[in-house]
């Protein structure tokens, strides 16, 4: 044990848990406030997968079919609503709060020996403006006809001019943004303050463990990005009600100046979605490696580098704008860069393998199907960093198949890589790991079949947010539902599994994944009681991370 | 122990020819693609009409090989690691956690590998952009959801032509002709010469949103923008003079997004000139009795 002097679920005397209102509604404990914000993240994933299955349904057969008006023609205001609610949601209530919110609360002040977050009551309302800001969003996809401006919200489309949105769906949209940024802006104070301030004795920098790593840069970029967006959407909610022009030609403003705010915003906010995972990955790996993480100092950089570049690429976002050419030739080389520190830490995970004694329970298929699935959406990215092939493929199903590869196939992998890993530490209950291969198998067919073909229908030229598409796009929409239509039922195989362990799986000790598992929050019971490290561990030895 | 690496290797094979198969299709254009429209199952780019196009085609295919290179080489690893190195393999895990000359290759190698991309990804850049010396000049205004094609006043081959301008809507199910295709077939499609260098403008109307002039087997792809005049360039290559080409706006620009495709005929200089004439006589006097309606309602 590499942690002796660590606090052991002991004493349980001191664990006055309250009662269940005070517990749920009124929580300062870290672990609680988690898991409201997994609880949330399940909800909104099974209302954004729904609305993605809507789309895959409708997208199924050239023709329009489901979305249709009373007299049956199509209604392609519904589809751009559908497409936009599937967007915020999965990125501002499904990924971000599971991966910060929910893993981030749950895992960071064990790992690090820390009672708590530095700021619990903070933490809780960073949880509670997250419930009226999900509540707003789905009010935006269903006042005045909803919002049917994409999930990046460019004007003039999201103004309030003609041919935009005139009605207050953008705006609940906006303030569902509002408080979703002000809840990650808290949230991110309050990683920062705990990890810079609360690790236990010993416990420097360079031996935190890689998931605290990947937190504090995720918290940085949060922190420096979110507010930009606020600006943003603050701007474009004045030129919509108080008569500003920032955005609007006809009053002295640019359009353009909006994408560019958002993507300052936006491409961040990709890493901020997928640093969490890189986190997650490297310790699945070690663990069931049975081997410390190789290169750990490589690791840990390659995130700062990658939170550093990822705030100077993004206007290759915005190629076919009419961005001078030379600006497109230096965003071309600066996204580039980015294949390096993600190439470091691919490698890393390989090596980190490598000589290694590897056992195959679920989180390790989820590691190794991220590593090969995000090597395949990170390639595809290097396809779309040149702004000359860009001219073909910007706005085609080939950039959905990419993010979806590095998002869908990413963030999402590694959020059921952490579920899988610390759902017994969580509950106290094992999932059937026949069940968990189970759900890995029929995901990782079912997203693949989704998404690669999508590439094809890129190369081909097929625009992406369409309701309905020429019959020359037909095999490839069809193979790629049938796809949807297996993740969906596998999706709904996994909400079973969960409430069945949570009910009854078999009970699990401290540490259920043997000497691989070496970070702190293996060292109490699961699940941890109710206040953890009441007496503080001490770091004696730079240990596997 | 020799069973696992046989089965490796088997795997490995496997995996190749797979791909190779992949591959193949993917950047055989010639098989899969037709010229100026999408084929149904096709995995590639659509035919390259026109220098840009074909520039990025080249470089398509040669980021193809690199990206399933790395793809099949981390996934040969991620193979052989899981083989070679499981429990049952290897029972005792090793404690290695650096190895500095293989970290410095694996930082080195790539960003060698993304330099050589960038100098024919510059080169494509820089040639796409735009062009001096223009034979014919269009303009494009993409509006909700239509576009709208105009021909300023110009020389073209020692002939005035221009000073019209018109709009090309889709046409819907009832109206399509047994050539034409769903979804991406117009009322009156835009003609162009081959083998002539032609300037692109592209803006949107002044109180309307963002749209994309996109023509895939041009390699052009430009956002219309109110407030902005976005200039670009094309040369259809003379080969395919009689070709239709289709394309759809790409930038989301409210419910009927989907309904404003783009279409483009090829044609010869003489049958050019005779379009360009008769379109005048056309919608110019369109245009006047707009004027005339203007002035009455003054």
């Amino acid at each position: 044990m590499a942690y002796a002097d660590s606090a052991h679920g002991h004493e349980d005397h001191h664990n006055h848990t309250p009662g269940f209102f005070v517990r749920w509604f009124l929580s300062t404990n870290h672990k609680d406030i988690g898991t409201l914000y997994l609880v949330f993240s399940v909800i909104a994933a099974l209302i954004g997968g729904g609305f993605s299955m809507w789309m895959r349904t409708e997208l199924m057969h050239p023709g329009v079919s489901t979305m249709t008006l009373a007299d049956g023609a199509p209604d392609g205001h519904l589809w751009n609503v559908v497409v936009t609610a599937h967007g915020l949601i999965m990125v501002f209530f499904v990924v971000m709060p599971a991966l910060i919110g929910g893993f981030g609360n749950w895992i960071v002040p064990m790992m690090i020996g820390a009672p708590d977050m530095a700021f619990p009551r903070m933490n809780n309302i960073s949880f509670w403006l997250l419930v009226p800001a999900f509540l707003l969003l789905l009010g935006s996809a269903v006042v005045g006809g909803g919002a049917g401006t994409g999930w990046t919200i460019y004007p003039p489309l999201s103004a309030a001019g003609p041919g935009g949105h005139a009605n207050m769906a953008v705006d609940m949209a906006i303030f569902a943004l509002h408080l979703a940024g002000a809840s990650s802006i808290l949230g991110a104070v309050n990683f920062i303050t705990t990890i810079f301030n609360m690790r236990a004795p010993g416990m420097t920098l360079h031996r935190m463990p890689l998931f605290v790593w990947s937190m504090l840069v995720t918290a940085f970029l949060l922190l420096l990005a979110v507010p930009v967006l606020g600006g943003a959407i603050t701007m474009l909610l004045t030129d919509r009600n108080f008569g500003t022009s920032f955005f609007s030609p006809a009053g002295g403003g640019d359009p353009i100046l909006f994408q560019h705010l958002f993507w300052f915003f936006g491409h961040p906010e990709v890493y901020i979605m997928i640093l969490p995972a890189f986190g997650i990955v490297s310790h699945v790996i070690s663990t069931f490696s049975r081997k410390p993480v190789f290169g750990y100092l490589a690791m840990a950089y390659a995130m700062v580098a990658i939170g550093f570049v990822g705030f100077i690429v993004w206007a290759h976002h915005m190629y076919t704008v009419g961005l001078d050419v030379n600006t497109r030739a230096y965003f071309t080389a600066a996204t580039m860069v980015i294949a390096v520190p993600t190439g470091v830490k691919i490698f890393s995970w390989i090596a980190t393998m490598w000589g290694g004694s590897i056992t195959f329970e679920t989180p390790m298929l989820w590691a190794i199907g991220f590593i090969f699935l995000f090597t395949l959406g990170g390639v595809t990215g290097v396809v779309l960093a040149n702004a000359g092939v860009d001219l073909s493929l910007h706005d085609t199903y080939y950039v959905v198949a990419h993010f979806h590869y590095v998002l869908s196939l990413g963030a999402l992998f590694g959020i059921f890589c952490g579920m899988y890993y610390w759902l017994g530490k969580m509950s106290g209950r094992q999932y059937p790991e026949w069940a968990g291969k189970i759900h890995f198998w029929t995901t990782f067919i079912g997203v693949n079949v989704i998404f690669f073909p999508q590439h094809f229908l890129g190369l081909q030229g097929m625009p992406r947010r369409i309701i309905d598409y020429a019959p020359e796009f037909a095999g490839w929409n069809y193979v790629s539902s049938m796809g949807a239509f297996m993740t969906g039922l596998s999706s709904l195989f996994f909400i079973g599994m969960l409430i069945w362990t949570l009910a009854k799986g078999r009970r699990v000790g401290d540490n259920y994944w043997g000497e691989g598992a070496t970070t702190l929050e293996w060292t109490v019971s699961s699940p941890p009681p109710f206040h953890t490290f009441e007496e503080q561990p001490t770091i004696k030895e730079e240990q596997a991370h | 122990m020799a069973i696992a690496k046989q089965a490796a290797r088997q795997a490995a094979v496997w995996g190749v020819a797979a791909v190779a198969g992949l591959w193949t299709a993917v950047s055989s254009g010639a098989v899969w693609a037709a010229a100026g429209r999408p084929t149904n199952w096709g995995m590639g780019l659509q035919d390259a009409a026109s220098p840009t196009a074909q520039a990025i085609h080249d470089l398509h295919n040669i980021l193809l090989w690199v990206i399933t290179l790395i793809t099949l080489f981390v996934l040969g690893l991620l193979i052989y690691v899981v083989i070679r190195f499981n429990a049952k393999s290897n029972p005792t895990p090793s404690r290695t956690t650096h190895n500095t000359l293989i970290e410095v290759l694996w930082t080195g190698i790539p960003v060698l590998i993304l330099v050589l991309l960038a100098i024919p990804s510059f080169k494509l850049l820089y040639f796409a952009d735009s062009i001096e010396d223009a034979d014919l000049t269009i303009k494009a205004t993409g509006r909700q959801w239509y576009w709208v094609y105009e021909i300023p006043e110009q020389e073209y081959k020692g002939q005035k032509i221009g000073g019209f301008e018109f709009e090309s809507r889709i046409k819907s199910p009832s109206e399509l002709g047994p050539d034409d295709i769903r979804q991406l077939s117009v009322d009156v499609p835009l003609n162009l010469p081959v083998s002539a260098k032609i300037r692109v403008l592209i803006t949107s109307s002044a109180d309307g949103v963002l749209h994309n002039f996109a023509m895939p087997s041009l390699g052009l792809k430009l956002d219309a923008v109110p407030g902005r005049l976005n200039e670009t360039w094309t040369l259809i290559n003379p080969e395919y003079q009689g070709t239709r080409f289709f394309g759809q706006c790409s930038e989301l620009c409210g419910k009927d997004h989907a309904y404003m495709p783009i279409e483009i005929r090829a044609v010869d200089d003489e049958k050019f000139l005779d379009w360009a004439a008769k379109s005048k006589a056309e919608y110019a006097e369109v245009a006047d009795i707009s004027v005339n309606l203007a002035a009455v309602s003054n």
